[in-house]
């Protein structure tokens, strides 16, 4: 494995600023102070940091409605993201998307998505210009189990095989469409197997070991930018928390649970480190005492954002209309 | 002047437009060497190859869908579906992504692109290739909706929606692909939003669009034998809508016919009709009436598809009823 230290360090600090702020979206959204819906990604953190640290800014993602993670590990700003979660004008969306819409064009996030499976064809689109204008950019494309069911998984994986397009399908595979266990939505254990249909390779991983969703990622983000096509890797993985904040979790049983939680991405990364004098103690204390700074402070500026005018609800629909506001 | 067809109209806007910027680039169903199902695209892979004409599968979501992902990410692409009727199948690309993408993402986004759709009835295709389905997308926020009438209309108005740096809708009646008209290739763009009085008169005003804005013209001669004025204004797009126009004509007519190939119930004819009450009611001497298809799918049998379908005689039956 080619992990320096510092990239090691640098996974951990992205899972655990992702676990904090999901952990402080939680009491917001318990507290009130939230409105909406909130999925959070407690417990698949290995997943989007594996993958993302294999980017370039300039790289593409499309994401889903528990797209926190996403984000962040893309280089999402966490004070924007929590601007947005309270709708503030300082938001990523100027308070218009919410938590399910947060994008930056500038980090190439084309957006948290509320349409379960919808980013499929996006990231297609996005592989494709990034071949059209010829640059090496790749898209990922991060999904659920679920979404493998919608007509848009087979269409997408379907088109960028047969274009070559530099897009890798990420499918976060958590045992469940909101509900539904895996085995009841789908006749296979492994997502993986489906990429036999489209001619593109099928990985299989260990979604809470950092480190295997890095290289396996890394493979697949290096055979995209050599235009050797996409690539399907189904990480295995749960979710900690419900389907949405307030999910009073029925369909799953405490013994599963608790088998997950022992496989807990983040003390496991914890323990490589450690192991292999990649830190010392006081200096992992120190990274979760600066993410805890970090969260504070973006809190404090979400809270201290104003409210969008209720005029800018007529706004930003075209490029150059703005529709009429109530008389 | 050239005469050409409104076919050739979309085909040279479209080439035009993929000569002067790279970034423009075609994607459909058969689009390619087979030139699309109704020849529009036509010899264009010749000229620009497969990579800015290309064929895909038979995957409207993912056609719609890709050309979002490529209009986010900096270019213009053109996708056809081969009928109005399949954009069910790109309906969620279209209206959950397209249309809202900026919005949700607070203006930081464009979607410059265009989704072409053959529309409309008459080609004996019955009730899943006939459809005139304006009002879905006219309701929709963040989608702007063209229907041209003429081949030089056609011309002009694919060059402003390819221009465009929204999600324009461009739809195109099967029936006028192979009408002629004489067709200015150097005109500026003509204007999202700028409606077209197809024929000056006093006595009613005709609102039609597309094929409708044909059959309004020869109510209107045949009106006119008999000493009624009519004037004909086809607002061209649907949204943004010229509402200046319309209102000027019901200012001077005073009496409103609605002529569209839609099934009326939820039309995009009656949001037109509700506009003109909210903001011209005073003006009006009788009731605004539409002239649409009777509410069923499309039949097939050219018998009862005519029969559903409004023509002129419909169009000058209710003018008199107005009268």
């Amino acid at each position: 494995m080619d992990l320096s230290n510092e990239k090691l360090i640098q996974m951990y600090r992205t899972m655990k600023r992702i676990r904090e702020f999901e952990t402080k979206a939680a009491e917001l959204f318990a507290e009130g102070r939230i409105p909406g819906f909130v999925h959070l990604y407690i417990g698949e953190e290995a997943v989007a940091t594996g993958v993302c640290a294999n980017l370039k800014d300039s790289d593409y993602i499309t994401s889903t409605h528990r797209g926190h993670g996403h984000i962040i590990a893309k280089g999402g700003d966490l004070k924007y993201m929590f601007a947005e979660l309270f709708g503030r004008e300082t938001g990523y969306c100027k308070g218009k998307g919410g938590s399910m819409h947060i994008a930056d064009a500038d980090r190439g996030i084309l957006g948290a998505n509320g349409i379960v499976g919808a980013g499929h064809n996006i990231a297609v689109g996005a592989g494709l210009s990034a071949k059209y204008r010829d640059t090496d950019q790749v898209c990922v494309c991060f999904f659920g189990d679920g979404s493998t069911n919608q007509g848009t998984f087979h269409e997408a994986l379907n088109m960028a095989s047969i274009w070559k397009l530099p897009v890798i399908f990420v499918c976060e595979n958590n045992l469940y469409g909101i509900s539904m266990h895996q085995s009841r939505h789908q006749a296979i254990q492994d997502v993986a197997d489906r990429a036999v249909a489209y001619n593109m390779p099928g990985v299989v991983v260990d979604g809470n070991d950092v480190l295997a969703v890095y290289e396996a990622a890394k493979e697949a983000v290096d055979r995209a930018r050599n235009g050797q096509g996409p690539t399907l890797i189904e990480c295995k993985t749960y979710r900690h928390r419900g389907h949405f904040e307030g999910d009073p979790t029925v369909y799953r049983d405490e013994e599963e649970v608790k088998e997950w939680l022992q496989k807990d991405p983040i003390p496991r990364l914890v323990e490589f480190m450690l192991d292999n004098n990649v830190v010392t103690e006081e200096e992992i204390k120190k990274i979760d005492e600066e993410i805890a700074a970090e969260i504070k402070e973006a809190i404090k500026f979400a809270e201290e954002s104003p409210f969008p005018p209720v005029e800018a609800a007529v706004e930003d629909i075209y490029t150059d209309i703005v529709e009429e506001v109530r008389s | 002047m050239k005469t050409i067809t409104y076919s050739e109209a979309i085909r040279e806007g479209m080439r035009k437009r993929m000569r002067e910027n790279p970034n423009v680039f075609i994607l459909g169903e058969d689009v390619g060497e087979f030139g699309g199902c109704f020849g529009v695209t036509g010899d264009l892979v010749k000229e620009f190859g497969e990579k800015r004409v290309r064929d895909t599968p038979i995957s409207e979501g993912a056609i719609v869908g890709c050309a979002v992902g490529a209009a986010s990410t900096g270019l213009r692409p053109i996708a056809e579906l081969m009928f109005i009727d399949f954009v069910t199948v790109g309906m969620d690309q279209l209206v959950n992504q397209a249309a809202k993408m900026r919005y949700m993402f607070g203006g930081k986004i464009s979607l410059p692109m265009v989704v072409r759709m053959p529309t409309g009835a008459g080609s004996r295709a019955a009730a899943q290739h006939s459809q005139s389905l304006e009002a879905w997308l006219t309701h929709v926020p963040g989608l702007k909706v063209v229907y041209p009438s003429t081949p030089q209309d056609a011309y002009g108005l694919i060059l402003s929606a390819i221009d465009d740096d929204n999600p324009v809708v461009f739809l195109e009646h099967k029936l006028l692909y192979a009408m002629s008209g004489e067709v200015d290739l150097d005109i500026e763009p003509i204007p999202l939003g700028l409606a077209d009085v197809k024929r000056e008169g006093e006595d009613v005003t005709i609102i039609a669009t597309a094929k409708m804005v044909h059959e309004a013209l020869a109510a209107a001669e045949e009106l006119a034998k008999e000493g009624i004025e009519a004037e004909v204004v086809d607002p061209r797009s649907l949204f943004p809508l010229d509402k200046e126009t319309i209102f000027k004509s019901v200012e001077k007519t005073n009496r409103v016919v609605i002529a569209t190939e839609e099934t009326k119930r939820g039309s995009y004819a009656g949001e037109l009709a509700a506009i003109i009450a909210e903001e011209c009611f005073d003006y009006l001497d009788a009731p605004i009436t539409r002239v649409c298809c009777l509410d069923t799918p499309i039949p097939f049998s050219p018998v009862l598809e005519d029969y559903v379908v409004p023509d002129s005689k419909d169009i000058i039956d209710a003018v008199k009823k107005l009268l």
